[in-house]
């Protein structure tokens, strides 16, 4: 197997190809040669970039590699790296290049969706000069969204109609630079509202669900906290999201692990098709956690054509578990990046907690890739007992030579808006702004 | 495949043993790994050290192209302004512009707000022959990164030298770890020159361009 990727997931799935006895080539692009997921697989392959097709598939075959491994973001949902292996005899691991079409470009999602019966905002396409005609159509405030690809990257509020242009335009330079892919679309932005994703699993005919996750604890449409099940959503609400996201993986003929993202309204039971992520996610533990399943394997089985093992009926959801995503950041200083060298790396370990990291003493955090460092996974018979042990957990790390997420982390695990379960969107912001004052007020 | 470094639940299972035993640490050691678990008051801590190298896969002329190798080849930006299309390497070469930029203390609260941070953070430098334009005031990067004079590959450039700027005009974007900076210019007045290249990597608070402000 080749793995396409870097960090965490790099490792993440070196593990389960070790248990399964598959060997493992990973790509390695500037600044990652001497990383610990290029000390852990079997062979290293160099590359230019984790972008390139061509230079992927072409270790691929270097390697003698059956199937690629695509982790998350780079080319993960990229139809085109579907294509090249299917070309080149190669397994991708990963939805067949239509559906990646259908579900990487955002707004063809957005079309599936309809057609499959999923509620969704009201939005569409920008074009040349149209921004503020669509914009006014759907009503202020409005999010600015990139069509080529998730993970936060493109988003902007807009609620002053003389600040939509710039929006647009910055939203479309960053959706450039992160997806190749400069198109942006705008939706009705709804707050307060909650993240909640069902995980998909199918094998091109049938399709089951693993759960449901909440992710609303986030910081400018980056996921910091995630935990499943979503806490505090009434059971209407979780069971209409399930048959919702099944419903989508079907009306796809979905083979593959996926995800459906829903923007919720706790409060008036309404809930709204975002996108669906045809990829592992970074989050995949906490569901992990409550199946005791290994996701990477029943990806790996289904890529390879098999049939589904489990039945819905099988799946069973015990528990609860909460994710932490320790980045290389400085929430002290407006979460500004911290790369750098990591001097030292202590975690945790006992029952019920899962460290998934590519970092140890000495290794290289480069400039030119996402901050994650880490993720701490804690799980506990309910959610009050996984958040006790969280607390613990949290204590116990340590990470040395660079600036990173932890104190933010220990903070809101002792937060009682937090402990309370259902927070929204917005409540990290909220929180920081509160948190901020007294440090701004003191600076003048 | 004989000497793997442990799974989670591996460690589990030794930490259920070492609970019944009167140790504190363990330290366990094997030519590809190292795992030290302490006891603590509070609970176990692990940190491992993975010790094997990598073991690069000869493939024609490239496959044992080291680090400073693959970067060079990803330092070329050709000339074009703008964010690469795609998540590639950058040129981490630290040039900080002429001489006459100078470099002076970095911003020390980067990043705290969204946007207009850099209004009541750009510097004057006064005393540069400037008593009848105006002052030369630096507009400095937020953070460390690659900074990119316009807003996608092959797009016009945000500002060129002489182009008249307003305190929230968009002067560049500076990129740290995938995440895309606008810096504003700060200041009203005209572009006087540039101190940083297109691509090229900015020190945190190192000048990108100098503005002659109004008077």
């Amino acid at each position: 197997m080749l793995i396409a990727n870097r960090g965490e997931i790099a490792v993440r799935v070196i593990r389960t190809c070790r248990r399964l006895g598959i060997e493992t080539a990973l790509t390695v692009a500037a600044g990652d040669a001497d990383s610990v997921p290029a000390r852990l697989a079997d062979k290293t392959i160099a590359i230019g970039s984790y972008l390139d097709v061509g230079e992927v598939v072409g270790a691929a075959v270097a390697a003698g590699a059956e199937a690629i491994h695509p982790g998350y973001g780079f080319l993960s949902e990229n139809p085109r790296l579907a294509r090249a292996c299917e070309a080149a005899g190669i397994v991708f691991i990963g939805p067949g290049a239509d559906v990646l079409e259908a579900a990487g470009d955002k707004l063809a999602a957005r079309n599936h969706a309809v057609a499959a019966g999923l509620p969704v905002l009201p939005g569409g396409l920008v074009r040349a000069g149209a921004a503020g005609e669509i914009a006014g159509r759907i009503g202020y405030p409005v999010l600015v969204k990139a069509a080529g690809g998730g993970g936060g990257r493109g988003l902007r509020v807009v609620r002053d109609p003389a600040d939509l242009a710039g929006a647009v335009a910055m939203g479309s330079a960053e959706a450039q630079a992160a997806f190749g892919d400069g198109r942006v679309y705008l939706e009705r932005y709804v707050s307060p509202a909650r993240h909640v994703e069902v995980q998909l699993l199918g094998d091109g005919e049938n399709v089951i669900h693993l759960g449901d996750r909440d992710c609303s604890v986030q910081r400018r449409y980056a996921k910091l906290i995630e935990e499943a099940p979503a806490p505090r959503l009434g059971e209407t609400l979780r069971v209409g999201m399930r048959a919702a996201a099944v419903a989508f993986g079907q009306h796809l003929k979905y083979q593959g692990l996926g995800t459906v993202e829903f923007l919720v309204d706790a409060g008036r039971s309404e809930f709204w098709f975002l996108e669906v992520n045809a990829r592992i996610q970074v989050e995949h533990p906490v569901t992990e956690a409550v199946t005791g399943l290994d996701l990477v394997a029943e990806q790996i089985a289904v890529a390879e054509g098999r049939r589904l093992g489990l039945s819905q009926a099988s799946v069973r959801l015990d528990g609860h578990a909460i994710e932490c995503r320790i980045n290389a950041e400085d929430p002290a200083a407006g979460f500004r990046p911290s790369p750098g060298r990591v001097t030292s790396a202590v975690f945790p370990a006992g029952p019920g907690i899962r460290v998934d990291t590519h970092i140890q003493a000495g290794s290289a955090v480069p400039p030119q890739y996402d901050s994650l460092l880490a993720k701490l996974v804690v799980s506990g018979a309910n959610r009050a007992d996984a958040l006790d042990r969280l607390r613990g957990a949290l204590a116990r790390c340590e990470i040395g030579g660079v600036a990173t997420t932890l104190p933010l982390h220990v903070a809101l695990a002792a937060d009682d808006e937090f402990a309370a379960g259902g927070v929204g969107t917005g409540y990290l912001a909220r929180w920081l702004e509160l948190e901020t004052r007294p440090v701004r007020d003191k600076n003048g | 495949m004989d000497l793997n470094p442990l799974t989670n639940d591996d460690v589990a299972d030794i930490l259920a043993l070492l609970d019944s035993l009167p140790y504190d640490e363990l330290d366990l050691e094997t030519p590809r790994f190292r795992l030290t678990l302490r006891r603590r008051a509070d609970g176990w801590t692990q940190s491992t050290q993975i010790l094997s190298a990598p073991e690069p896969l000869a493939v024609g002329g490239n496959a044992s192209a080291s680090d400073e190798q693959a970067v060079t080849d990803e330092a070329a930006p050709g000339g074009e302004a703008g964010p690469p299309a795609g998540q590639t390497t950058t040129a981490m070469s630290h040039r900080r512009g002429q001489d006459h930029c100078r470099v002076t203390s970095p911003w020390s609260r980067a990043g705290a707000e969204e946007h207009g941070r850099a209004a009541d953070e750009a510097d004057v430098t006064s005393g540069e022959g400037d008593s009848e334009d105006g002052e030369l005031v630096a507009v400095r990067a937020p953070l460390p990164g690659t900074f990119y004079r316009a807003p996608r590959p092959g797009a016009a450039p945000f500002v060129e030298v002489g182009s008249r700027v307003g305190a929230d005009t968009v002067i560049g974007i500076v990129e740290t770890m995938k995440l895309m900076n606008s810096v504003p210019a700060g200041v009203a007045g005209v572009v006087a020159e540039f101190c940083v290249a297109n691509a090229e990597f900015a020190a945190q608070g190192a000048a990108l361009l100098r503005i002659r402000a109004d008077r």
